[in-house]
Order: structure tokens, then sequence, then C-alpha cells
């Protein structure tokens, strides 16, 4: 067992943003989740933090509900990385690490080994050791980025949820941290807009369109030529000639916007 | 165990200062004191031995000018913590104990029992004050959680709120006192520890221990917001439950020092950022830091507001002001982005 959404349904000033949507990422694997803006990426991982609660449906984990879970609890399993984080405090990358073991240290009890033990191995595993008394002030897009995964980490979780975390990151850094990401043995849901880094790094894939799930799979099954029209609007040609033969995605233009209820039902099987 | 230790002894020695500090304070004055008469005046008084000073002098060291040492003190370390509480709090670096409108409330009180004699005479000052604050308080958290509990609404709510009640200050002062009240409420609006005595001082610092104690309860919690409230959320963190608890805090300690020494300005504001600049941003070694120096600086500037000018006295509010400005100015220099930590 471990996180798992059944039938979430979420509104926010009177529209759906999601409607009926499961979820059972696999166990260590890396779960994407694509769809258009507003299709309900980001208020998915927010219910799967625990932020939100869902209108309708149930978040659980470990098969119990996230509402009757102190937020603690959660925090100690599940870790989120947001699309861009930013302070004006001024920390360190070795202070904004330790956060990450806030929800494991009692209010009036001093940090523990196992603390500072925690931030090493997060700092190391994200290749940050020599940063650790770097200013956050004085990093790049994708340092920061990093630093954000390594205090992730610091949590010790199990389940690592990452919305749109290469927004604002240059290519190499996109790969870099998806890759990074990718290789914890962490079971992972990342929401994600570049459907060619979704192929190559995601072990499965969830498709959104308008708060429901239009396809769900492998990357080789899901990513197709129909998907890309009906839930994009763009021509697209996908051939498998990506790492290790997964999808390769190339833009050919924009179609004619669909009804509001999205004619094509094609791919609802997909479902 | 080490680092533990240092920080023990560093704070050891800024109470020391502190100590040093308030019973300097004493010595200073029109009527010639020396530490030895402040110390034999608190032995005598303790019961531990006897005083040979006149009785005047001993009065005037125990009921003038030691109370309003220690209540300079209590002030200055509630209105530090409550700032940097504040500015953790609603993320904003301009935040201080005053953005939530409790200051303007307490003015309003307390110029409606002054001009007006609301209460028929039952109520004090600082009664109404804090009647007052209590009303602006709970109009911005009324406001604030309409609207979402944001810490942007929290942020305009407090302006709307002090704006309000400063134009009844205004408009019942313009309104209804003469000269002399007007001049009285004015003085009483910059803030000034002249009227200090004892029942002041214990009520003070025991809202101030208790506040402490909640805030220091909460200092991990207050980490978290660095990055926000999601993020705080999603470290485990009952945002919603926080908010509420530290506001009521701050908000009681505020009002309580605001009813019984009038608005001084400044020193939530900056003692802040300036104990940020030394101690880091961990708030379990912020907040005790904010609480020496903010302490420290009101006593020293309330030393000076009541013998710069001698006989007549300039508000504290005035003084930390003048003073303040170019510290923080200098602080802000040090500590630009880039440069890094001043340490």
């Amino acid at each position: 067992m471990t996180l798992r959404a059944e039938g979430v349904s979420r509104s926010a000033g009177g529209r759906l943003i999601l409607d009926g949507v499961d979820l059972t990422p696999r166990r260590g694997g890396t779960t994407g989740v694509l769809g258009p803006n507003g299709s309900g990426k980001s208020t998915l991982l927010r219910l799967l933090a625990g932020v939100l609660s869902p209108a309708r449906g149930v978040v659980t984990l470990d098969g119990c509900p996230m509402g009757e879970l102190r937020r603690r609890a959660v925090a100690k399993r599940v870790a989120v990385v947001e699309q861009q984080a930013d302070t004006q405090v001024e920390l360190t990358v070795a202070d904004v690490v330790r956060l990450g073991r806030v929800p494991h240290r009692s209010a009036w009890r001093p940090g523990s080994p196992e603390d500072e033990e925690a931030v090493a191995t997060a700092l190391e595993r994200t290749g940050l050791t020599g940063h650790a008394e770097r200013s956050w002030h004085t990093l790049s897009g994708g340092e920061r980025q990093r630093v954000q995964v390594a205090r992730a980490l610091a949590q010790r979780p199990r389940e690592l949820l990452l919305d749109e975390p290469t927004n604002h990151l240059d290519i190499q850094h996109q790969l870099d941290l998806l890759a990074l990401v990718a290789a914890l043995p962490l079971t992972a849901v990342v929401a994600l807009h570049d459907l060619n880094l979704a192929a190559m790094y995601c072990d499965d894939l969830l498709v959104l369109r308008r708060g429901r799930v239009v396809a769900r799979g492998a990357p080789a099954d899901v990513l197709t030529e129909e998907l890309i029209a009906h839930v994009y609007r763009v021509r697209a040609d996908v051939t498998p000639s990506g790492p290790g033969g997964r999808p390769h995605i190339r833009f050919l233009g924009t179609l004619p916007p669909s009804g509001p209820e999205g004619a094509p039902a094609s791919h609802e099987h997909l479902a | 165990m080490r680092a533990a230790a240092r920080d023990g002894l560093l704070w050891a020695a800024g109470l020391a200062v502190l100590c040093a500090s308030v019973a300097a304070a004493v010595t200073i004055g029109p009527a010639a004191i020396g530490v030895g008469d402040v110390w034999s005046t608190l032995a005598s008084r303790l019961g531990w031995g006897t005083s040979d000073l006149t009785v005047l002098r001993g009065e005037i060291v125990w009921n003038l000018r030691l109370p309003r040492a220690l209540l300079a003190a209590v002030c200055g370390a509630g209105l530090a913590v409550c700032g940097a509480v504040m500015q953790s709090l609603l993320r904003n670096p301009l935040a201080d104990p005053f953005v939530l409108g409790v200051s303007s409330g307490a003015s309003t009180g307390a110029v409606v029992v002054v001009v007006l004699g609301a209460g028929g005479g039952a109520l004090s000052i600082s009664g109404g004050a804090f009647l007052g604050a209590v009303c602006s308080f709970a109009l911005v958290l009324l406001l604030s959680h309409t609207l979402g509990g944001a810490p942007d609404r929290v942020v305009l709510s407090g302006v709307a709120a002090m704006q309000l009640f400063s134009a009844l200050t205004s408009f019942v002062v313009m309104t209804g006192a003469d000269a002399e009240t007007t001049r009285g409420v004015l003085f009483w609006l910059l803030g000034s520890l002249g009227g200090a005595d004892w029942t002041d001082v214990w009520l003070c610092l025991a809202v101030l221990l208790a506040v402490l104690v909640v805030c220091l309860g909460h200092g991990r919690t207050l980490d978290a917001f660095a990055f926000g409230q999601d993020a705080a959320a999603s470290l485990g963190v009952s945002v919603a439950r926080t908010r509420l608890i530290l506001l009521c805090a701050t908000a009681l300690l505020t009002g309580a020092l605001v009813s019984t020494a009038g608005a001084i300005g400044f020193v939530g504001l900056v003692l802040p950022h300036a104990a940020r600049a030394l101690t880091g941003p961990g708030h379990g070694r912020l907040l005790p830091a904010c609480a020496l120096a903010g302490a420290v600086f009101l006593v020293w500037a309330d030393t000076l507001a009541r013998t710069a000018l001698d006989p007549q006295e300039v508000p504290v509010g005035v003084v930390t002001s003048l003073i303040g400005v170019p510290a923080f100015v200098l602080v802000l220099f040090r500590t630009r982005r880039g440069v890094g930590r001043a340490s």
C-alpha cells in the first residue's frame, strides 16, 4: 500500500477542477501527470500532499484517509517540491535542507544526530555537499530546485510529489533534475509540461484533460499522435526514437480548438 | 555540544548586559544616585540588609527609576519579539507589532476615555486602550478570515483597521479635546514610559513570559514558513491553527504593552532585522536574541529620552526612531545580499 487517490473531485470558484480522478502510483516508480494548463495537475498533487482535501472521493496513505492523519505524520511520509520556491529570509543551503527535519522534531527538543545524518545524506545524494554554506540568494534556478529536492529528501519520505519542477530551468538542469528524481528509490509523482521529458523519465503516465483522466499507462502506449491532438490540440509526429526506444515527439503545429465537450472520444478507452 | 555551550555563554553574557544596563539606567537622572545606592536599595527592599540611603532617594530608586527601567526592558523585549514573529508569519519584512492595527485601536480607546470620559472614571487610560486594542484586533481577525486568511489579506486588513482607528482618534481629539488634553494625548500616542509603576511591570512581564514561551514553542514552525504557507503545510504545519495562535499571542502582548506605554514605534520593526543579522534565521535563537536586544535598546533609549532635554522629557518613540534609523541603515548596509551574513 502507498499513496492513493480514489475518485477525487475538487472545485474552485464554481468550476470543477478535478472530476473523479483515480491514481495509484507504482511503488518505487516515477509517475508523470500530464495535461494542458488548467487540467487539474497541480490540484491533484495538492490533494495527494494532503494540503487540500477533496470535495468527493478520498486520498489514502497506507489505506488510511488523509483527513484522519496528523499533518506531521503525513509530512514524514510525503514530501513536496513546488514549481518555484523563493524566500526573503537569508538562508544557507544547509538551512533550507534542515527545514526537511521540521516534521521529525518536536518543539522543545534539540536536533538529534539522526537529523544531522539525514541532512548530510540528502546533500550528498543531490551533489550539494560542497555548497552547504552558500546563501540561497546566490543560487541559480537549477541549484535552487536541487536544494528543494535535498530538503524533500531530508524529510526521509517514501513518496515525493513534484509540481512542474523543471519549469524555470535550462535544458541541462531539466534533464539533470528528472534523472535525479527517477533514480531515487522513492515513489515519485511529477506534474510535467514537457512531453519528451515525461517520455524519457517516467515509468507511467496519467493524462488529464479538464479535470478528467483521458489516458494512463506506459509512455509508449499513452503518447500517441491522436492523444496529443485530442488533449493539447496540437499536431505531432511521434516516433520510437527516444532514449531506450521511448517515444519522441516532434510538434508540427496547432489544430483548431475543439468544442466545449471535446468531440473525439476515441481515447477514453485508454483510461 | 560545543555550539550549545557557546550559545549558553552568549545568552548569559546578554543577560548580564541587560542587568548592567538596567542598573546603569537607574543611576542616571537629576538626582545623583550611584550603582552602590541601587544595590543597597534593592538589598534592603528584598530584606537582605539595610540601606543607608535617605527615604526620598530610596523612593526614587524603588518607585520611579527601577520600575521605569524594567518596564522599558519588558516593552523593548516584547515589541521586538512580536515584530520578529509578525515578519516571519506574514512573510513581510515591513511587518511590525502594530501591523494588525492593535496600536491604533489602543489609541482610540485611550482617547475615548481621556477626552470623552467614557467609562465614567471606572475605566483607566490603560483599560480603555486595551479594550480598543481588542476591538481593532477582532476586526482585523474577522476581516482577514473572511478574505481567506492569506498573509497579504491579514496585512491589508491590518492597514484598513489602522486607518479607521487613526481617523477615529483624530476625530475625537479634534472635536472634543482642549489644547492641554491634546498635548497629553499626543505624548501618550508617541509612547512614554513615564507613568511606570510596579503593577505595570509585573503585568507586562507576565504577559511577555507567557507569549515568549508560546512563540519559542512555535520556533521551528515559524522556520517552516520561510517558503510560504503551502511549503509550511507540506512540512507538517497546521497553517491556520498556527497562524491563529501566533496572531492572538502577539496581539495580546502588543495590546498589553501599548496600553501601558503607548505605541513606541521602530523597536518592533527594526530590531528583529538587526538580531537576524547576528543570529541567522532560526527562530530558536532569533526570538531570545530579539528579546535581549530589544530590552537593552529600549532601556537606553528611554534613559536618553528622559535626560537629553532635562527637565523636559522627549517621547521615547521619538528617540527610538532618531537613533534607530541610522543604526538600521548600517545593519542593512552590512547585510547586503550577496555580501553574506554578518557574523
